[in-house]
């Protein structure tokens, strides 16, 4: 590994890390795509930034193009606050139109201008060392480096400094004012702040993927946990490590870095989706299998409940009468038995006495409209779950 | 070339002809399908289908080597399924809410995608020039037989939103209400999906990835400020579109060093504030104005109640007082007692006014007043 591999995996995880912290508040606070609208929307001021510095790590370029995200944020606000049009229309209308001034402005000044509209989406993680910082002959390393660094720990202090508030006024907004944090404040101060990011992370790993790295990695993390500080502390693992293991992807496929990196970060996402415990795919759907049998176990108590005659309690009979298939109602009946909560004597089923205490209780909650109650009494019934 | 030269090439030139009519025919067909995805609150899924589409397109050009732009789009029309069944997916399974899930498959389908592309150009044998166009578009690649197919599924998606019309507009108002009937929402919502996708895909060869989501939202979003109607909506959304595609082409070819999808965006986007602005019955300006007049009549209704606290003082409900004892505070000017006087409410002699018997009764029966609608 030799020293620009190295430079660009270090800036590909400081841009990782300063990405996911302002991405799990807009994940929790369901605003991810606000994110998306100013990775695009700042084009416009990065163009007239680039006329005046000619330089695309000036700090001037970058403040001038994080003011236009904020103002694209305001916009979005004050056209959803006309009600002419639903929310989500407000941004899809705002970004494309800012993007397209953006789009043309590069284009009638091509001969002034050396930047390329592929270049500010996609970016180029692979150049990133070849701009060095240079003062008084004496190489500083990459410009990136240093810009990323600057932002990312401005982050981590604003973090540090605000995090109670900005946890109040995410989860609890009344509560926020109440207790005197401006919601307003932490709003347009998170709002900047992914601003600020996103502009100075496009040089290096061009926008799209910059909302890769902000989204993902904090919504993998919300997938496996629901305490903010894990997902803060998951969120940079995952956004690091998809970093790195990219880098080495396209290193391998001799292809483009962020596109690698966003793939990584998919794949993670994907395997975290399908196997996460409780939230994962397969939990879920295992879960509402689950549920349904037990929901049709009960049902199928009840019944029991309510008849005494034989003719209603025989196997073949509960069939036709409750409508159910063959297999489903065996699943059900050996459920039933293997939890002693029926005995099955000549094909006629009755309830056990443990079968009727389940029953009744259930019946009172069900009637009560406590059906919450029921899950935790399953605990202590049953010694089989459906 | 200037905008006139243009409109008297139009007919003649054939570059010209078919780029225009692509243009044309691409807008009308999203403001058609858009008008559907705005009144949805989908109007984002068409930015992250078009960001999803991307990486289709790479591999049906790595799988069959071809650059004919049917097979891609067939690619493109796959992989923007997909991404909209795993949003639906995510939203519907896990607790992630659906601006995460959009914004998710969006960057990071996008970022396959150019994962895809990358690799493609580093191969040695592949001829991929060409493929770089779905990112941003270029309207001037379009030939004759990327027009007549765009025609072609226009008037398909015309038929089938005609033969489903009446199944679309419940789905769209009461989602709840066209289950009891027995229709089956599922396989209808599939329908309008599949629909929007179709329309995206198709254009992006013509304006890109990036800004195909505003092709679809901006006629739609237009033309619901002009309106209450659906199928008034839909249409004015086509016309807005196609307009927008045909002024678009008419100046990006006017114009060195314009591409058409910016262009487009932007006339379109000229259509919506046009419309937010200027529209008659949500119009900001005729709120504005309506907002000020209630405000006024407001005021009038409070100087008259003042004056009819002291007139109903006296026997004589006309008999005249001083203006003097009017003031500031009870919305009294010149402007107020005139307009109150115009409406006969009030009848001023020199330095005194009193009410009319029409003033009075209005004022006396101005709290017993029922809604008009009640």
């Amino acid at each position: 590994m030799n020293n620009p591999q190295l430079e660009i995996q270090i800036i590909a995880a400081i841009v990782a890390i300063a990405c996911a912290i302002p991405g799990v508040f807009l994940v929790l606070r369901k605003m991810s795509l606000i994110s998306d609208a100013i990775s695009h929307a700042i084009l416009p001021g990065i163009v007239i930034g680039f006329f005046i510095t000619q330089d695309l790590n000036s700090p001037i370029l970058i403040l001038l193009a994080a003011f236009m995200g904020v103002i694209t944020v305001v916009l979005v606000e004050f056209i959803q606050k006309t009600n002419l049009v639903k929310e989500d229309t407000a941004i899809g209308l705002v970004f494309p139109i800012l993007f397209s001034i953006g789009v043309i402005l590069i284009a009638k000044n091509a001969n002034d201008v050396h930047l390329d509209v592929d270049a500010v989406l996609l970016g180029e993680l692979a150049f990133a060392p070849f701009d060095r910082l240079l003062i008084d002959g004496t190489d500083w390393g990459p410009k990136s480096l240093w810009v990323m660094g600057i932002i990312l720990i401005i982050t981590i202090v604003l973090l540090l400094l605000f995090y109670k508030e900005l946890k109040v006024s995410t989860f609890d907004t009344g509560l926020a004012s109440a207790l005197g944090f401006s919601p307003i404040i932490m709003h347009y101060g998170l709002m900047s702040v992914s601003s600020i990011t996103v502009v100075g992370a496009f040089d290096a790993v061009g926008a799209i993927l910059v909302v890769a790295l902000i989204i993902a990695p904090a919504a993998t993390a919300y997938l496996l946990t629901e305490d903010l500080k894990k997902m803060i502390w998951l969120s940079i693992l995952f956004g690091v490590a998809s970093a790195i293991l990219g880098y080495w992807v396209a290193h391998f496929l001799d292809a483009s870095i962020s596109g690698s990196i966003a793939t990584t970060l998919g794949f993670i996402f994907l395997i975290v989706y399908l196997i996460a415990p409780s939230k994962g795919l397969i939990a879920v759907l295992y879960r509402q299998k689950q549920q349904r049998i037990e929901a049709s176990l009960i049902t199928f108590l009840l019944h029991l409940n309510r008849h005494e005659e034989v003719r209603e309690r025989h196997i073949n009979h509960l069939q036709e009468h409750i409508n159910w298939g063959i297999v489903r109602s065996k699943t059900v009946l050996d459920l039933a038995e293997k939890n002693n909560l029926i005995q099955i004597d000549n094909n006629i089923v009755a309830l056990t006495e443990k079968g009727l205490l389940f029953t009744e209780k259930s019946l009172e909650y069900i009637i009560s409209n406590k059906d919450e109650k029921i899950e935790p009494m399953k605990e202590d019934f049953f010694l089989f779950r459906g | 070339m200037s905008i006139q030269e243009y409109f008297q090439l139009v007919w003649n030139d054939y570059t010209l002809r078919t780029i225009t009519g692509g243009t044309a025919v691409l807008g009308a067909i999203c403001g058609m399908l858009g008008s559907f995805a705005v009144l949805r609150k989908e109007s984002l899924l068409g930015d992250a289908i078009s960001h999803a589409a991307l990486p289709g397109i790479a591999l049906a050009f790595l799988i069959t080597g071809a650059k004919d732009s049917g097979v891609l789009l067939l690619g493109a029309l796959v992989s923007g399924l997909i991404g909209t069944f795993w949003i639906r997916g995510i939203t519907s399974k896990t607790h992630l809410k659906s601006d995460t899930a959009l914004g998710l498959i969006l960057s990071i389908f996008f970022g396959f995608g150019m994962l895809l592309l990358t690799f493609i150009q580093k191969q040695p044998n592949a001829n991929q020039a060409g493929l770089d166009k779905y990112l941003f578009g270029q309207a001037a690649t379009l030939v004759e037989s990327d027009v007549r197919l765009m025609i072609i599924v226009t008037g398909i998606s015309l038929v089938v939103m005609l033969l489903f019309w009446k199944e679309f507009k419940l789905l769209l108002f009461d989602e709840d209400y066209t289950k009891t009937l027995g229709f089956n929402t599922k396989f209808i919502d599939i329908i309008i999906t599949f629909l929007i996708v179709l329309a995206i895909v198709l254009g992006l060869q013509t304006v890109g990835v990036v800004l195909m989501s505003a092709i679809l939202l901006a006629p739609a979003a237009a033309a619901r400020q002009w309106t209450n109607n659906l199928s008034t909506m839909v249409i004015l959304a086509a016309v807005f579109g196609a307009f927008s595609g045909v002024f678009g082409t008419a100046i990006s070819a006017s114009q060195n060093n314009l591409s058409t999808g910016p262009v487009i965006v932007l006339v379109a986007g000229v259509f919506v504030l046009f419309s937010f602005i200027f529209s008659p019955k949500r119009g900001l300006l005729f709120r504005e104005i309506r907002f000020r007049k209630n405000r006024s009549d407001l005021q009038l209704m409070k100087t008259l109640q003042f004056m009819y606290s002291i007139a109903e003082e006296h026997e004589n409900i006309s008999h005249p007082h001083a203006i003097r004892i009017l003031n500031n505070f009870h919305g009294f000017t010149k402007t107020s007692l005139k307009k109150l006087e115009n409406e006969g409410l009030i009848a001023i002699n020199g330095q005194d006014w009193a009410l009319t018997p029409k003033g009075f009764k209005q004022a006396q029966e101005m709290y017993n007043q029922k809604p008009a609608n009640e």
